[in-house]
């Protein structure tokens, strides 16, 4: 019966799985901002995306449109999205930590519409192509030290470099007394507050950072995909986010990078099983599997691979 | 406040000479509209419901005059037939939330599910409109009962907090979607009703399905309204809402009421499901996904665990969305229903009829 049948020929493509592994990347890139919102500082940031697309966008329209080099456009476009954090969380953060989530999951929403409508600048729908040509060059002669033939390992190279470093930034970062007081206002934010710090003031860096790190993930996407289109930015990018992070344990960044690997090899391994399905029921399928992840992960184990109970402060 | 700063940059940048009396003159005036600014504002915060709908009615005065009776009529009608189903939506929503503080954001996946399930009735099996309704009303509600049984009701026991419920409402929000999705397709469906005839009174137009559907809505709106306030479960409901404990203590039987709270909710978003696939025509398994946020965005409106506010909220987010076409192109409408969200949880958190209370 084809039901149940497995085809593992698929499993020796190395092109496919320097893809899947990008992706990893990119969402662990994108999870890193997560993990400091929600596992660290206590703030429930449903807009992640918006920050994504935001940083994206404005790499593409600065070398597209304002003719700026790609080397430059990537600081300005990271200064727009934290330009944009601080906007968002000045008036917000001051909410309660429900209306705040909903208040970004509109924000990004907006995002997603001004990319789908003003059309002059993003080209909405049709989307923006030929931002890349810079990386390319450089893609190409990285592939050429390496010799191989693998177009996407340079990518590859670059994102789970970053990845790793950011990490290791995200953990020593933690340790510091800026990174104890973030803890501090997840645990109790009157007692912060009460030992003068000003809470506001960090939750808004927290965003701030979160932005930087979106991003950051948004370039890589749009370098992987080298295609910019509003549909890439729905919030169940966020929320497949939100999937790896549990997934790797709330308040554990090393637990990212498991969450994402696993996360990403169970959703493309979906193609190895030779299910009587369309693709368009494949791709479904995929969704249904991050939905069942986050309840059952929320049902039998809140705390994920790699994270505490006693860090679990939001799971009660 | 920013009179006095307006006054202070003409004064800086007016080449003019000022001489002291007129200085005075204006200080005297700047510190009266400042006054009046203060009488004002007060002025609001005794009556926030008054002022809101003040506020609301001086914006509907401005767009009939500036664009004219017909104009402003259509987009009114308009609004009326999407603010009915969001009405319908909102107020379960934000009955869910008044009783259990759970955001639940599988709430816009419940219509979808609701549409689809009349869908299998009306034009998979034939059978008529009316039978398709009461079976989405049914099955949209069982789903709701059912998924307190088996999944929220063992959360609370765990005592689990607000993360893993919105979560676990994100995760089940994506389960319905895509289940529904890998049954049905993404193909356009439609169910079969009367999209083509319209009815016309003073110049103005409104489709016959959807005056249906606004009469309807309004009907089961003020059935729910007036259940809630005058039923025993009704009452119980809101006891629940304003204070759980203290509604436990008097008694209440919580696990019953929040049951029926789960049934009354998802049978409302069934049909606002189906009302909005006859009003729309068309729809997607996206339908519940697309129009959540505008849920949010009446709940929030109209304060949120406030049914009454919900079902304000359903028809002003209506009207704004539609009357905003008067000023910019339509395809800006959703974005400005999730800007006044924005703009109301930023500045009116507790919704614009200010009433803090829930349900």
């Amino acid at each position: 019966m084809t039901l149940s049948s497995i085809s593992f020929s698929a499993f020796g493509q190395a092109e496919f799985w320097i893809g899947v592994g990008v992706l990893a990347g990119i969402y662990g890139i994108f999870v890193l901002g997560l993990q400091l919102n929600v596992g660290f500082t206590g703030i429930i940031n449903f807009g992640q995306v918006g920050f994504m697309s935001i940083g994206a966008y404005a790499m593409a329209i600065l070398v597209l449109k304002a003719h700026w080099s790609f080397w430059l456009s990537l600081p300005a476009a990271t200064a727009v999205a934290v330009a944009t954090g601080l906007l968002i969380g000045l008036p917000s953060l001051r909410l309660r930590a429900d209306y705040f989530a909903i208040a970004t999951i509109a924000f990004a929403e907006i995002i997603r519409y001004v990319a789908e409508n003003a059309r002059g600048l993003t080209n909405g729908n049709i989307g923006l192509l030929g931002f890349d040509s810079s990386w390319v060059s450089v893609s190409n002669s990285i592939q050429g030290w390496l010799s191989t033939s693998e177009i996407q390992l340079p990518l590859l190279l670059v994102t789970w470099g970053l990845f790793g470093v950011l990490t290791v930034v995200m953990r020593r970062v933690q340790g510091t007394p800026w990174g104890r007081v973030l803890r501090a206002v997840r645990e109790d934010e009157d007692a912060a507050r009460a030992l003068g710090k000003n809470v506001f003031s960090y939750k808004l860096q927290s965003l701030a950072i979160a932005a930087t790190l979106g991003s950051l993930a948004g370039y890589l996407l749009a370098l992987d995909l080298a295609f910019l289109s509003p549909d890439q930015f729905d919030p169940s990018v966020t929320f497949t986010g939100y999937a790896v992070l549990i997934l790797g344990g709330l308040a554990s960044y090393v637990g990212i990078a498991a969450g994402t690997a696993i996360l990403w090899v169970l959703l493309e391994g979906t193609r190895f099983i030779n299910l009587p399905l369309s693709a368009e029921q494949i791709a479904a399928l995929r969704f249904v599997i991050v939905g069942a992840v986050l309840i059952g992960l929320m049902a039998f184990r809140p705390q994920g691979l790699f994270g505490k109970r006693e860090e679990m402060v939001l799971g009660g | 406040m920013w009179v006095a700063a307006s006054a202070a940059y003409s004064l800086a940048n007016d080449e003019r000479r000022w001489d002291t009396g007129e200085v005075v003159e204006l200080m005297r005036s700047v510190r009266a509209l400042d006054a009046q600014r203060g009488r004002l504002r007060r002025a609001v915060g005794a009556r926030p419901a008054l002022a809101g709908l003040a506020f609301f009615l001086a914006i509907a005065i401005a767009l009939l005059i500036a664009k004219g009776a017909n104009a402003f009529g259509q987009t009114t009608v308009f609004g009326v037939v999407s603010g009915s189903y969001f009405a319908l939506g909102a107020v379960g929503l934000t009955i869910v939330y008044g009783v259990l503080r759970l955001v639940n954001f599988a709430h816009g996946d419940f219509l979808t599910f609701g549409a689809y399930m009349a869908f299998v009735i009306n034009v998979t099996v034939g059978l008529p409109l009316i039978v398709a309704v009461l079976f989405a009303i049914a099955t949209t509600g069982a789903v709701g009962v059912g998924l307190e049984l088996f999944m929220w009701r063992p959360m609370r026991a765990k005592g689990a907090g607000m993360l893993p419920l919105l979560l676990m409402s994100i995760g089940l929000a994506f389960v319905i979607r895509n289940g529904i999705q890998m049954v049905a397709g993404t193909g356009e469906r439609n169910l079969r009703v009367n999209v083509t005839s319209t009815i016309a009174f003073l110049g103005l137009r409104i489709g016959r399905t959807e005056l249906i559907v606004v009469l309807t809505s309004v009907v089961v709106l003020t059935l729910v309204g007036l259940m809630l306030r005058f039923t025993s479960l009704g009452k119980q409901m809101r006891a629940l809402a304003d204070n759980a404990e203290l509604a436990e203590a008097s008694g209440v039987d919580t696990n019953r009421i929040i049951l029926a709270t789960w049934l009354l909710a998802g049978g409302l978003a069934g049909l606002a499901g189906v009302l909005y696939a006859s009003a729309v025509g068309v729809f997607t398994p996206d339908l519940g996904f697309l129009l959540l946020l505008s849920l949010f965005a009446a709940v929030i409106l109209g304060g949120i665990g406030d049914a009454y506010g919900a079902l304000a909220g359903g028809f002003l987010l209506g009207l704004i969305q539609e009357w905003s076409t008067l000023v910019i192109d339509a395809r800006w409408k959703v974005a400005v229903g999730f800007a006044a969200l924005i703009i109301t949880l930023v500045l009116r958190p507790q919704g614009i009829f200010g009433r803090a209370r829930a349900i």
